[in-house]
């Protein structure tokens, strides 16, 4: 009884709300049929993975058969490599990438040349807008084997080491150079929240005679707790969702065996052999295990530092 | 008393020194980060103004050797350069605009508290970032709409980034008063006159840096373009500079006996360099003028939490 009133309130002033905003109703409209079309439509779609796919039948009148693409794809010779590759990419990329800013951020928020600081700043935060292409384009030139960075290594008595093309270095390769791109501008976030820890506190620290790595661990950390929590969980994650870009674009035969990463797999079988069925199921169980862990990440932090995303 | 003065003030020595080594290590590491972060981009651009030959051999490292321009004529001599900057200013003017509107109306309803379906409308927005239909489902869809290699893939592709939204959305909420609608609406204003004439005309800062990371992932974007066009005349600058850096690898060089051969895959290594510089001028000319725009979307970004 209650609950029909209830019901029949929202009604009421949802065609009320719609009389009188109408117009808000006309702008989010075009939003709503846009995301129903290019998001929810292929979310259907994704029923490919539990069909056998045949054109002339279509998504929709082709035979189901259940999980018999997943069994295939996680039997497949190459899907524990596959795995490894991209959780190993990922993890380093977590371990390395996520504290290098936070450090950066805290030993620029304590340089005391302000011109070298403008510099470093302004510089470092360019790379985030090298595309990709151009990203890998420069890698190549400069890890070549007559690149610079072995010409620099060998007129200072080391050897050439063939950065592109061997598979143990790959993975290093990946990180550090996106460490490169990204640290600058992943150290904002902690610049704007290390300026706002109040000053008052670092001085009477000072007064007490702290020094300033003592500040950074007692002061600086925790004030800026939160807002690490909150990057980590997204972090966190974002796992497995190693890019599918710059893997491409810096693959070769050669290095296959470590730089063949789910992303890549997905596309080449999907588009390039035409294996839709199987793509797809690769594809929705990497967005389970993305789920899967962003969820984990979230409930954890909840539990153990009372900050969460969602 | 005088001991623990005496105490004190050597306490007070002993940090300072620590500090003065924590300060100088400091700026020893600024420094070769600088070092590190500006070497490969600069030795990019002495490259492309060297002679290919000497790029070739490796002696070019800090400063360019026998300056030519030869990479620069032979690249602005190929039409692919200039069909792809042409499509790649099309794409990012065209699709800027689009995501611009379709962001605009999502952002300011569900900025409206008073907006009754708000709370549905998010949580339907909100899955999408967490979940997709992935790769293969969304190229049959857009095959089955014939969108593909039209100019339409690259821009409706993504036509609304939901990050992008929030951002605007929590812009519109906490630095726009609320007095200034009651006070429209007093005036006879509806919401749409409302958004035109207050709340746009307030939002200059958000509304350039949304602009501007719509814009500069446009620019960038290469992915799109790789899935859904095979008409080469389609390809964006991205694409076209993939396939330069993608023609000429290191087995073909060793192949390539003749010395005319050779010539000829020296200066294709060449364009390599000069193709780099031409894609990323237009970004890096604008880049210390917009920067500050970008840090300040990080800003608004992060307000939200």
């Amino acid at each position: 009884m209650i609950l029909s009133r209830k019901k029949d309130s929202y009604i009421k002033r949802l065609m009320k709300d719609m009389v009188n905003n109408w117009i808000l109703y006309v702008m989010i409209l075009p939003v709503i049929l846009y995301v129903l079309l290019f998001c929810y439509a292929p979310m259907y779609g994704v029923t490919l993975a539990f069909k056998a796919y045949k054109i002339k039948d279509g998504i929709f009148a082709s035979r189901w058969v259940g999980f018999e693409y997943f069994s295939r794809f996680m039997r497949s010779y190459s899907f524990s490599n596959l795995i490894r590759n991209t959780l190993g990419v990922s993890v380093y990329t977590l371990v390395v990438g996520f504290p290098l800013p936070i450090i950066f951020a805290l030993l620029l928020n304590y340089l005391r040349l302000p011109k070298l600081k403008k510099s470093i700043q302004l510089i470092s935060y360019a790379p985030h807008f090298i595309s990709v292409v151009v990203m890998c384009g420069i890698i190549k030139l400069f890890f070549a084997d007559k690149g610079p960075l072995n010409r620099l290594t060998e007129m200072m008595g080391g050897q050439t080491i063939n950065y592109l093309t061997s598979p143990a270095i790959y993975k290093s390769l990946y990180v550090w150079t996106g460490v490169w791109q990204s640290m600058g501008w992943s150290a904002i976030i902690y610049i704007s929240a290390l300026a706002g820890v109040d000053y008052e506190i670092h001085e009477a620290a000072i007064v007490d005679g702290a020094t300033k790595i003592k500040r950074i661990i007692h002061i600086d950390l925790p004030s800026i707790k939160p807002t690490v929590v909150m990057l980590l969980i997204m972090n966190v994650g974002g796992l497995m969702g190693v890019g599918f870009d710059k893997a491409y674009l810096l693959q070769n035969e050669l290095n296959l065996s470590s730089s063949e990463n789910l992303a890549t797999y997905i596309y080449k079988m999907g588009l390039i052999k035409s294996d839709y069925s199987l793509s797809t199921a690769a594809g929705l169980f990497n967005t389970v295990i993305n789920l899967t862990l962003i969820v984990t990440a979230n409930t954890v932090s909840k539990r153990l530092a009372d900050e969460s995303l969602f | 008393m005088n001991t623990m003065i005496q105490a004190k003030k050597s306490n007070r020595i002993r940090s300072s020194l620590q500090d003065k080594i924590f300060d100088a290590s400091n700026v020893v590491i600024m420094i070769l980060l600088l070092f590190v972060y500006i070497w490969p981009l600069w030795f990019v651009i002495i490259a492309s103004f060297s002679d290919p030959m000497e790029v070739q051999l490796g002696k070019v490292l800090f400063w360019p050797i026998k300056p030519s321009v030869d990479s620069y004529i032979e690249l602005i001599h190929r039409d692919s350069i200039w069909i792809g900057y042409k499509n790649t200013i099309v794409y990012t003017v065209l699709g800027t605009l689009i995501n611009m509107f379709f962001t605009i109306c999502a952002a300011y309803p569900l900025s409206r508290k008073d907006f009754v379906i708000r709370g549905p409308v998010m949580v339907f927005l909100l899955i999408t970032m967490y979940f997709n239909g992935g790769l293969i489902p969304t190229y049959m869809l857009v095959k089955a709409l014939g969108l593909v290699d039209t100019i339409w893939c690259v821009i409706l592709g993504g036509a609304l980034s939901v990050y992008n939204m929030l951002i605007m959305r929590s812009y519109f909420m906490n630095s726009i008063p609320p007095a200034l609608q009651e006070a429209a609406v007093l005036d006879g204003a509806n919401s749409f006159q409302y958004l035109i004439r207050v709340v746009l005309p307030l939002s200059k800062p958000v509304m350039a840096v949304i602009a501007l990371y719509y814009a500069i992932g446009h620019w960038n974007d290469y992915f799109t373009a790789l899935v859904y066009f095979q008409d080469e005349s389609k390809y964006p600058l991205q694409l076209v500079l993939k396939e330069i850096h993608q023609s000429v690898t290191a087995q073909s060089i060793d192949m390539s006996n003749n010395l005319d051969m050779e010539e000829k895959v020296k200066l294709a290594q060449s364009l390599k360099y000069s193709s780099i510089i031409v894609a990323t001028v237009p970004v890096m000319i604008l880049y210390p003028f917009i920067q500050r725009y970008f840090v300040k979307g990080v800003m608004i970004g992060s307000v939200k939490g």
